[in-house]
């Protein structure tokens, strides 16, 4: 499938790049119909891949590339069966989740993330598997899990940790501070640091230069340069469904879902 | 270093051009989010606008809580 126009997403090859675009009001949150329509998308990748030389995904929401999981849909679902009894429905989301998020890391097409706004979250964790990050200087990054009781649980720290010194890890998690996209350059996160609006047409100008070299090559030098922490990963998975079922995490779930006033995205 | 007065004054002119308000209807005093008409999403625009403008780092948990321009003023000046 070359072009999917989805609810959440779509995705189109186009001279040899495939762009993913987030669309999903109000800023990409991640629930059941975006994971549907990634996984449709992981699926296609397996064809598109032979076809394409690069994959920029990007966000056509004006609040930026993506704030996380939809956590008022995962607090509702939980609350509806019980926090005591959603681990398994915990475990599954994030079973599927990273199964995407591998995919998209392990794909031989050179990955680019242009981000713009609020990257939080397991937006920071979608931008993080891609293999550049190109910020627009309105860009702002956060893991801001502990808030709610949990940690990143779309492959966030074993992945920071692979691009990152564990210092600048450990400020933004137990922290849980936002950064702009001038520090996240700084920290070495960001490659490619541009003017508001301007990440998608500096991506696609990355996504040209790649294209120059041979595909076989650059993916070869991809997988060197860049494996995939699979054993952490999944030990992430299991502190994240241990610390789910603690009281901690359905009083900021429902401090955040509740929340009335114009906060909830603030420390 | 620039004075209390001129940061404020920077920071009243940026939120009135970026939330499209008059910036002579607004006062130090004011409460942002209520007098822009902002929610969370775009309060950290604002910050990240700040930081841009003045060129600092400013942790969004020393702003939370933070709702007066003079305030939040008074934060930045901290770091400049």
């Amino acid at each position: 499938m070359q072009s999917y126009k989805g609810e959440t997403l779509t995705w189109e090859l186009i001279d040899g790049c495939v762009e993913l675009a987030l669309h999903r009001e109000p800023c990409n949150e991640i629930g059941l119909k975006t994971l549907e329509e990634l996984e449709k998308f992981v699926e296609a990748h397996e064809t598109l891949k032979n076809q394409a030389h690069a994959l920029i995904i990007h966000s056509q929401m004006k609040a930026g590339f993506c704030a996380g999981a939809d956590l008022r849909d995962l607090y509702f679902r939980a609350k509806e069966m019980g926090f005591d009894k959603a681990a398994p429905l915990v475990r599954d989301f994030l079973n599927r989740i990273h199964r995407v998020m591998n995919a998209i890391d392990a794909s031989p097409l050179t990955t680019i993330a242009a981000t713009h706004g609020v990257t939080f979250g397991g937006g920071f964790e979608l931008a993080l598997v891609c293999d550049l990050i190109i910020a627009d200087k309105m860009a702002r990054f956060c893991f801001p899990e502990l808030r709610l009781g949990l940690i990143p649980g779309f492959g966030g720290i074993p992945r920071l940790k692979r691009d990152l010194g564990n210092a600048v890890v450990r400020d933004l998690l137990l922290t849980g501070r936002s950064i702009n996209a001038t520090k996240a350059q700084a920290v070495g996160l960001v490659s490619q640091l541009v003017a508001e609006g301007d990440a998608l047409k500096v991506a696609r100008f990355t996504a040209a230069q790649v294209k120059k070299f041979d595909r076989a090559t650059a993916a070869a030098a991809k997988k060197f340069m860049k494996p995939i922490p699979y054993a952490e990963l999944r030990q992430e998975i299991e502190i994240f469904c241990e610390l789910f079922t603690k009281p901690a995490v359905e009083a900021g779930l429902r401090k955040f879902v509740e929340s009335d006033n114009a906060h909830p995205y603030l420390p | 270093m620039k004075t209390s007065e001129q940061v404020i004054d920077e920071i009243l002119t940026l939120a009135a051009t970026h939330f499209k308000t008059d910036r002579a209807e607004l006062s130090p005093d004011d409460d942002f989010f209520k007098k822009l008409g902002i929610d969370s999403l775009q309060a950290l625009e604002l910050l990240t606008r700040l930081e841009n403008h003045f060129s600092v780092e400013l942790p969004d948990y020393e702003v939370a809580g933070v709702t007066d321009f003079r305030t939040l003023a008074e934060r930045i000046q901290a770091r400049l």
